[in-house]
């Protein structure tokens, strides 16, 4: 990746953790431009969906963005939760030997039939508790605001707020190793 | 839900806020030394005559190891719960307390007459020694293996095996104070022992207590 990507993606970081959410949102979507690619190019087999790693890897990202130090290169970063997540979904689905990823790629090469599976976060949305996970479908299905699913669900944005932060954290921690 | 409806999602909760790692890892290291501390004074405590003892070298020097084997895997540990940073200094740097043990080993060799190297080895305390040091450690431990959870080591085992070590050199730091035997050749016999104990936990722990 170029030094251009690096120093926008970095100022784009930063911006965010200091709360501008126009920032996040674009940061957000060049990652997730960035990590598709990385992982399309890394399986090559069926029986990991490539937008599953994509999604987990971007909710890693986000609860883990205090593991960023800004005065460091984000894309290293962003590049070794991306691999920990992929190398995790290889696991999650029964092939627990440590391996390169390259590795995997070369020895498991045979196209298999594709399975088309549900996706991993919606498994994992239907099990939060209610409150929970109707905030985070209003926010992110329906995409509603904060405010417009305070009123919807009769409770104080604060609360909205809470319930949002401890789905994602709830949906992150489900997709942790096992 | 798709991948854009995540981003929504995400989005909406940049303003949750969570410690920095690197001050997290600060007060982790406060909080563990203070209950190391609190552990040490209430149960064993240091010997009656540690003012004598200071004036030696062999006493002295098994501070050295132990706060040396501490800092060094303090380095480390913040190295690998950050993803993408690099290791590899760091895990150089865990040299440095097995290499001034060897020496310390070796001057002790040259020091003292052969007939006594295995009474200054088996000491008096080794079981006291592999009792308290674990002992000590184990709460250091758990702050740590919670600090792993929070941030995102991408090798968790062998994370937590150095958390095991960073516990491990904080606890002999304490026990240091309280053993009599000063003998290079027992501390690198059972610290290293005790130590070990604790870095097997702390993999253990790594294995499945760190998922993220």
């Amino acid at each position: 990746m170029s030094g251009k990507d690096e120093a926008e993606l970095s100022r784009l970081m930063r911006a965010a953790i200091a709360g501008d959410e126009r920032a996040y949102a674009d940061f957000l979507h060049r990652i997730a431009a960035l990590v598709r690619g990385f992982v399309r190019r890394k399986i090559v087999q069926g029986g990991v969906d490539p937008e599953d790693v994509v999604q987990e890897t971007l909710l890693a990202i986000h609860v883990k963005r205090h593991t960023w130090r800004q005065d460091a290169p984000v894309l290293p970063w962003i590049y070794a939760i991306a691999r920990f997540k992929l190398i995790d979904a290889f696991r999650r689905r029964g092939r627990r030997i440590e391996i390169e990823i390259d590795e995997i790629a070369e020895t498991f090469a045979e196209p298999e039939t594709e399975t088309v599976s549900e996706r991993d976060i919606n498994r994992a949305l239907d099990g939060l508790p209610p409150a929970q996970r109707s905030v985070v479908s209003a926010i992110s299905v329906d995409g509603r605001s904060i405010g417009e699913t305070a009123a919807k669900l009769g409770v104080s944005e604060t609360a909205v707020r809470v319930s949002l932060h401890r789905g994602l954290a709830a949906i992150a921690k489900r997709f942790g190793r096992q | 839900m798709r991948t854009e409806d995540l981003i929504r999602a995400l989005d909406a909760d940049i303003s949750s806020k969570a410690m920095p790692l690197r001050s997290a890892w600060w007060m982790a290291a406060a909080a563990a030394v203070v209950i190391a501390a609190v552990v040490f004074f209430l149960t064993i405590g240091p010997r009656p005559d540690i003012m004598i003892a200071m004036h030696t070298m062999r006493f002295l020097a098994k501070f050295v190891f132990t706060i040396v084997l501490a800092i060094t895997a303090f380095g480390l540990i913040r190295a690998l719960s950050t993803p993408g940073a690099s290791t590899a200094r760091a895990a150089a740097w865990m040299a440095a307390a097995p290499l001034l043990v060897a020496v310390a080993v070796a001057l002790e060799l040259f020091m003292v007459p052969e007939p006594m190297w295995s009474t200054r080895m088996v000491g008096s305390n080794m079981m006291i020694c592999m009792g308290f040091i674990p002992l000590i450690g184990i709460g250091p431990l758990a702050v740590f293996l919670w600090m792993l959870r929070y941030g995102a080591p991408t090798r968790p085992v062998f994370a937590g095996a150095v958390a095991g070590l960073l516990a491990g050199g904080l606890a002999a730091t304490f026990y240091a104070a309280h053993c009599f035997d000063d003998s290079p050749l027992f501390v690198a016999t059972w610290y290293t022992l005790a130590i070990a104990v604790l870095a097997g936990l702390g993999a253990l722990g790594g294995r499945f207590f760190v998922r993220w």
